[in-house]
């Protein structure tokens, strides 16, 4: 089960992300994504202190974003990580494909200069 | 010790399904870390089975067995009776090509086969068994 807001902040949007992604429910996070792109965001930053779980499916959804976002220069950045769901990007060497910061004052600095 | 949980395969279950393996190695002196781990392998299998064997029918089971024989040794067993599903035959897709592809799909099995140390498949008394070790 998880639950997704979405709040902005001086031009970038916050994807807050509580619960846990799995099978079931990625296609939530899928939809939030797509909806932050779509609507002309550059700078989205996914806030996950609040993600208590994530499997491949979940990870598959950042995936499939990574081209996308590179060709529209949208600065995409995940903070607040707990150390269990992070090595679960590590396990996979994802933690190397996407912008990861410990917290939001980070992840916004690494936003703002990808977006210069 | 062991441990059985049995479950329709719906993906709604999959969090039942996660909680047990949780309740069920409490007290086992495993990391958070490697517990997490252990969890995500399970998940992956069960998510998998539900989907490519049993087409998420909440009216199919699959039953979790979990068997400690001695302490740090783990041995998982995932049974059911739909069409086998065999991990060890899939190539595990770069992340190159996932990203290129756009592919949401792929991951889970490098996951399993990261974390796990052995992957076997079995066909006792008419029921497929998946069997999956871990030492700590």
């Amino acid at each position: 089960m998880v639950h997704i807001k979405r709040l902005q902040e001086v031009g970038a949007d916050i994807i807050a992300v509580v619960g846990e992604i799995d099978a079931s429910s990625s296609i939530e996070l899928d939809l939030a994504i797509a909806k932050s792109v779509g609507e002309g965001y550059k700078k989205i930053l996914v806030d996950c202190q609040a993600l208590e779980y994530i499997s491949s499916a979940g990870l598959g959804v950042f995936m499939s974003y990574i081209e996308e976002l590179r060709d529209k220069n949208i600065s995409f950045v995940l903070f607040g990580m707990k150390e269990r769901v992070l090595n679960t990007f590590s396990i996979l060497g994802l933690a190397d494909l996407l912008n990861i910061r410990e917290n939001k004052q980070e992840a916004k600095k690494l936003a703002d200069e990808l977006s210069v | 010790m062991s441990y059985q949980y049995n479950t329709g395969c719906s993906l709604n279950n999959l969090k039942g399904v996660r909680e047990f393996i949780r309740r069920s190695l409490d007290g086992q002196e495993v990391s958070d870390l490697e517990l997490g781990a252990i969890v995500l392998a399970l998940d992956e299998m069960c998510s998998n089975l539900m989907i490519h064997a049993h087409h998420c029918n909440p009216d199919h089971f699959i039953a979790l067995n979990i068997h400690i024989p001695v302490k740090g040794q783990f041995i998982f067993e995932i049974i059911d009776d739909g069409s086998m599903f065999d991990i060890n035959q899939f190539q595990e897709p770069k992340l190159d090509n996932l990203v290129h592809e756009k592919r949401k799909g792929g991951l889970g099995i490098r996951l399993v086969k990261s974390i796990m140390d052995k992957i076997e498949y079995l066909h006792e008394g008419g029921k497929n068994v998946c069997r999956l070790t871990k030492t700590i």
